[in-house]
């Protein structure tokens, strides 16, 4: 999973790219928000009055219980003359009933909004981060473990739709129901509602102790988990190996280890978050006992005009009011918890984007008199699009493939430079090939010219424009890439082909394939062209998927070629097939070639032989046998 | 659903006391829970109606003497619920793990990396939640639910009859939102998973894209996709939610009838069927009863998320293992002489679609021997059947005159030691990536075998030598070199046969030349079977064997075959042209 890829920076430590301070909550918990209600201005509104309408009818419910004891059933008990009759508690009740019928309204109103609005959030930040995430360099990719993004994907989007879709909106009706609430209390009995709140207090310092106990042991499991997966994987990645040498045992008792350690912070964790359910439940009945031995006390010496019936609705929000206090502990704790996927979301999208000050762009052109002509049509022929600033004249310059690197100095760190003063002329039509040991920067080069990478000294000019200049994706749609590892996508062989033109008919798919000699092995696959592949394209060999991948650039018609070990999966004889269909394509192109093997490299036009970064020597293979430096050498040790 | 439970049940172990015991105290904490309202009640009744302070008082000491049994009673519950799945998981995690390690290379190849971490992670993690709801919740709710209506019961029978008609209603309501929920959810999971492997696999490929300029081409997919799990999600959750409703709608109902009824039973029995107190516990459970019937159906919503995890893990665990140890295993491999009679191999396991076909050899003990042969032309597939990584489909293999099935297949992988064309390394030291090899090797002998591995001199270059921390993949080393070090590795086990497939590929021609020279000076007797790709590596060898679409072709010396076989003169000719450089 972690194979380093040729001319690539070594990757820190996993989870390095990504690790952050603790920040304050708060204000990424706003930008949350700001994000959900940003989209959903309107539906957010009604959720927040559906909730509050929800939670007042709740309230006024249960007041009304009050007035059932107090208003209707004592005078109908005590006085049955002057008491009202059941037509007027009928009528009591029907605006009871309304109420009721408001707030289950509410909730649907809710409940249902909020089901858009979470996943419709949750699908605005997965678009975000994907297209976000396009936009990146290579070094971001380079630096960051792929585990780690994918993470963000995964977890990280999970944690906050808990957050939206529950922790929100249960935050909210919370608040709303112990304001209720105790606003119905203090009308009822301020002294008694003082009383009841320190009680409450006494509960969330309680819950404020257990959550932070358990925060710690969550963090400790994150942490394990971590250590666990990490270990998996590796493992995973290494199981055949592990098999040749009867490893089993070890790396079961290594897990056992790691799981063991996973086993106890969990348990913890999770015990301590568990247990504050119980403790708060039971502290309620603490609460309604004291509030009914004080205010039976006070009802029963009439303190303040305090009565049975308003004890008895006092006690009713005792209660009611105990469970939203304990779910907003609750949730504040899962809402701290839920920030640190948000912070992970936030780094990914906050992360700049590839820069491109590019201006010269690619256009179709034809020739006019003489002279080049911007065009709309599909003429096959291409220009640079160049914009004079100062003057504000277009000059065009025919796409050729011209390729110079003047005095390129280049480090993936500005402290330690990979490759030092690189010169070398590609003209049109020629084939340039780079040797030299591991390491020595063959892939790193043809990483400028794409832009993969910025140099940090000299010059690189495309058909005479500073590449600079050059908007990327006009820059690259102007070169072939075949990398040593190949990439294929989910998709049938002919999809994985038109990625190298979108628009490319079936014919030309065909004629490409033809063109480098896949067609036959590909026409012998189950399906021919419309074999699916999945999985990286895992049901062909490393060399079927190789040719794939030099039809996708074939079948892209570019004027630069670079072939970065294209061939090296294939084996000799099939390569002997192939090499034909490789010289018909780089006829005509310039080409840059990474090869280990000779036959690749012998009849460039130019082979540069590379160490440390530099190029050592340079000249066509009989000038360089001629020399007798180290291409000789190399040549010669592999002759023997 | 529950017999997929049930039969990862067997993985609670040790744990199945505290199992046991968690709905045994959630009992006691039902049962003082739904007893407190009683006395609530008799608090207004008795207490406060009959202004009696003392009653109040006692009653409200007897309340909070059981309110602080019920929190031990939650409380230890709620510590035994936590250890009981925690320790289910980490024994199903355990077992995941061990069955893994136990794989053959055939049920390895069955599942890629990424999804065996989500099985042992994220579908460990669900399962655990679900097991942890199902022994607290599962018992609690229903529990609660039934000690609510007798208590409601044996307050007024009449106004308790109103339940049952709740209960009818929103009982098949919650069933049905249960029940229309769960395809829905099933199907959209199974499509995330999907989205998340897109993302992968740009993440992969992400060079690609940018090259060819497709990184709109590549969002406008994902939002495609990332729309129909919106769409997805919406049409299962929207069902899900209606549960609030309909739960607010009946509770709401409840309480109006029970006011109203409640208000007649009082007044036309004189308050001496019902009182007023009996009315406020009477409602509180009514919430009860209500709110557990709910709890019942998320149990429901929940199972059925964590169902598909289960299927997921029981998907490893009942992989059946194919290569398994005969029943008295030979332990000693005599010698390196390794026969291939008649043998047919298929990774399919499938007569018509051979790998290997009718493959005959006789290799003597300590011979070398070179195996040539094209892209899928089967080198790999043949070695891997002699270490047993595969087993043969119809034939036999011997080693030392011994059927390879009736080894131990520890003594038969230590005896035949491989270095595979896809090796890695593990973090740690270079000293204990060798020690893979023989976890006793002395000092003398790793450096002995890293001599011949040509391992020596580069890993002395380094400024911790042997000590040198390997990263992660073995990703801080050219792969020239971590080939040698995957050489030096399997040499330490001291093999009777030795096997590199594609071994020396990213090592320069004269390196490899010289590792050669070490294996026919320092190990002489081993069987060295070499699989390569360039005819220098294999001029040399007692016997090449040339495979073609997995028959073989050709076996002879190289003279002899530069005379008779006309793949290897080819491949010969198309490689004198060109030599290699590597390093």
């Amino acid at each position: 999973m972690n194979k380093m890829k040729n001319g690539t920076p070594p990757k820190g430590m996993p989870g390095n790219g990504m690790q952050f301070k603790r920040q304050n909550p708060i204000p990424t918990l706003m930008r949350v928000l700001r994000f959900v209600i940003k989209d959903y201005p309107f539906s957010c509104l009604i959720v927040f009055i559906c909730l509050i309408a929800s939670a007042v009818t709740t309230a006024y419910g249960t007041m009304f219980f009050k007035t059932l004891i107090a208003d209707f059933i004592e005078p109908m008990l005590k006085t049955p003359e002057t008491a009202p009759s059941y037509t007027d508690l009928a009528l009591a009740l029907s605006t009871v009933a309304a109420a009721y019928g408001i707030g289950v309204l509410s909730v649907f109103g809710s409940n249902r909004l909020m089901v858009n609005i979470c996943q419709g959030t949750l699908k605005n930040i997965r678009d975000r981060l994907f297209e976000h995430m396009q936009k990146l360099p290579i070094r971001y990719f380079d630096k960051t473990s792929h585990g780690d993004i994918m993470s963000v994907y995964t977890n990280d989007t999970d944690t906050l739709r808990q957050l939206i879709s529950q922790s929100v909106p249960n935050m909210i009706s919370s608040v709303a129901t112990v304001i209720s609430s105790v606003v119905s209390m203090l009308i009822l009995s301020p002294l008694l509602t003082l009383i009841a709140l320190l009680v409450v207090l006494g509960a969330i310092t309680v819950t404020k102790i257990l959550g932070g106990k358990s925060a710690m042991f969550f963090r400790a499991t994150q942490k394990n988990l971590g250590a666990v997966n990490g270990y998996i994987e590796e493992m995973a990645d290494g199981q055949k190996v592990v098999k040749v040498f009867n490893h089993e045992e070890d790396s079961i008792e290594t897990f056992r280890r790691l799981n063991d350690e996973l086993y106890k912070t969990t348990k913890n964790a999770n015990g301590f978050a568990n247990i504050v359910m119980p403790i708060m439940g039971n502290l309620g009945y603490l609460n309604y006992v004291l509030v009914a031995i004080i205010g039976g006390v006070m009802a029963i010496n009439g303190f303040g005009g305090f009565n049975v019936s308003s004890l008895v609705p006092f006690l009713q929000f005792t209660r009611t009011f105990n469970m939203p206090i304990s779910q907003i502990s609750q949730q504040i704790n899962s809402i701290i918890m839920a920030m640190a996927g948000a912070e992970r979301i936030f780094a990914l999208l906050d992360e700049p984007v590839e820069s491109d000050e590019g201006y010269v762009t690619l256009v179709n052109c034809k020739e006019e008199n003489g002279v080049i002509v911007e065009t709309n049509e599909r003429t096959g022929k291409w220009a640079w699009r160049h914009p004079h600033q100062a003057d504000g004249t277009v000059t065009y310059t025919p796409l050729q493939g011209d390729v110079v690197f003047d005095g390129v100095d280049f480090g993936y760190t500005d402290e330690k430079m990979v490759l030092h003063d690189i010169k070398l002329y590609a003209r049109p039509g020629q084939k340039v090939a780079f040797v030299g040991a591991t390491g020595a920067g063959k892939t790193t080069i043809t990483n400028l010219i794409n832009r993969f990478y910025d140099i940090q000294d000299g010059k690189i000019r495309y058909d005479g424009i500073n590449i600079n200049k050059i908007k990327k994706a006009d820059l690259r749609r102007s070169l072939g890439v075949v990398l040593q590892e190949t990439h294929l996508f989910t998709g049938t062989v002919a999809d994985n082909i038109r990625y190298g033109r979108l628009d490319a008919t079936d014919e030309e798919i065909v004629a490409a394939a033809k063109l480098v000699n896949a067609d036959y092995f590909i026409s012998h696959l189950p399906q021919g062209y419309n074999t699916m592949l999945t999985a990286d394209g895992a049901s062909l060999s490393q060399g079927q998927r190789q040719l794939i991948a030099i039809v996708r650039a074939a079948v892209a018609d570019p004027p630069v070629l670079i072939l970065d070990e294209a061939t090296s999966s294939i084996d000799t004889r099939t390569e002997a097939i192939v090499a034909a269909g490789m010289d018909s394509l780089m006829k005509g192109r310039t080409v840059f070639v990474i090869a280990h093997r000779l036959s690749t490299v012998q009849n460039s036009d130019v082979i540069m032989v590379l160490d440390k970064g530099r190029i050592i020597e340079r000249g066509t293979h009989d000038d360089l046998v001629a020399q007798g430096g180290t291409y000789y050498t190399l040549y010669n040790g592999g002759k023997k | 659903m529950i017999k997929k439970l049930a039969r990862l049940a067997r993985y609670i172990g040790e744990f199945k006391k505290s199992t046991m015991i968690t709905p045994l105290l959630m009992v006691g904490e039902v049962a003082l829970e739904i007893s407190i309202p009683y006395l609530m009640a008799s608090i207004i009744d008795d207490g406060v109606e009959k202004s009696d302070i003392r009653h109040i008082v006692l009653t409200g000491i007897l309340m909070i003497v059981m309110a602080l049994f019920s929190l031990l009673f939650g409380a230890a519950a709620a510590l035994t619920a936590s250890k009981a799945s925690a320790g289910f998981a980490k024994n199903l995690r355990f077992a995941i793990f061990s069955k893994v390690q136990n794989f053959s290379f055939a049920n390895t190849d069955k599942f890629a990396t990424s999804g065996l971490v989500t099985r042992m992670t994220t579908d460990v993690n669900n399962v655990q939640m679900a097991f942890q709801m199902l022994i607290r919740i599962c018992v609690r709710a229903p529990l609660m639910l039934i000690m609510a209506l007798f208590m409601a019961f044996r307050i007024n029978s009449q106004l308790s009859l109103m339940y049952i008609g709740a209960i009818l209603f929103l009982g098949p309501v919650l069933l049905i939102i249960a029940k229309k929920a769960f395809p829905r959810f099933d199907y959209v999971f199974h499509k995330y998973d999907k989205l998340n492997e897109s993302v992968q696999e740009n993440l992969t490929g992400v060079r690609v894209v940018k090259s060819f300029v497709r990184e709109e081409h590549e969002t406008k997919k994902f939002h495609k996709a990332s729309d129909f799990i919106y769409k997805g999600f919406v049409n299962a959750e929207k069902v899900v939610v209606m549960n609030g409703p309909f739960m607010n709608l009946t509770m709401n109902t409840c309480m109006i009838l029970i006011c109203w009824i409640g208000a007649h039973i009082i007044v036309g029995t004189n308050g001496t069927e019902m009182s007023t107190g009996d009315l406020t516990s009477f409602l509180s459970y009514t919430v009860n009863v209500l709110m557990n019937l709910m709890m019942i159906s998320m149990v429901f919503v929940m199972m059925t998320i964590s169902k598909s995890s289960a299927e997921r893990i029981m998907e490893v665990l009942d992989e059946e293992l194919d290569i398994t140890d005969p029943v008295s295993p030979v332990t000693e491999v005599k010698n390196g002489e390794i026969i291939f009679d008649d043998v047919c191999f298929s990774y399919s396991k499938n007569k018509d679609n051979l790998n290997l076909e009718h493959i005959n050899l006789n290799i003597p003990s300590g011979s070398t021997v070179g195996i040539i042969g094209g892209t899928g032309s089967g080198k790999t597939s043949l070695v891997q059947l002699i270490p047993r990584l595969y087993d043969v489909t119809s034939g036999k293999i011997s080693v030392g005159g011994v059927d390879v099935r009736d080894y131990s297949i520890k003594s038969l992988r230590d005896s035949v030691s491989m270095v595979l064309q896809k090796n890695v390394l593990f973090s740690g030291t270079i000293k204990e990536n060798l020690r893979w090899g023989n976890s006793d090797a002395t000092d003398e002998e790793m450096i002995e075998a890293c001599k011949s591995a040509q391992a020596h001199d580069f890993i002395m270059s380094f400024p911790d030598g042997y000590d040198t921390l390997i990263d992660r993949g073995g990703t801080n080393v050219s792969g020239g070199q971590k080939q040698r070090l995957c050489i030096a590795r399997a040499l330490l086990k001291k093999p009777r046969v030795l096997i590199l497939d594609d071994s020396t590929s990213a090592v320069d021609t004269a390196t490899d030349a010289k590792i050669r020279d070490a294996f026919a000076k320092y190990i002489p007797d081993v069987t060295k079977i070499i699989i390569a790709q360039r005819i220098s590596s294999v001029a040399s060898a007692d016997m090449i064997i040339v495979l073609d679409e997995g028959k073989i072709n050709g076996v002879g010396t190289h003279e002899k075959l530069l005379e008779n076989n006309a793949i290897y003169r080819e491949v010969y000719e198309s490689q004198i042209k060109g030599a290699d450089f590597d390093e």
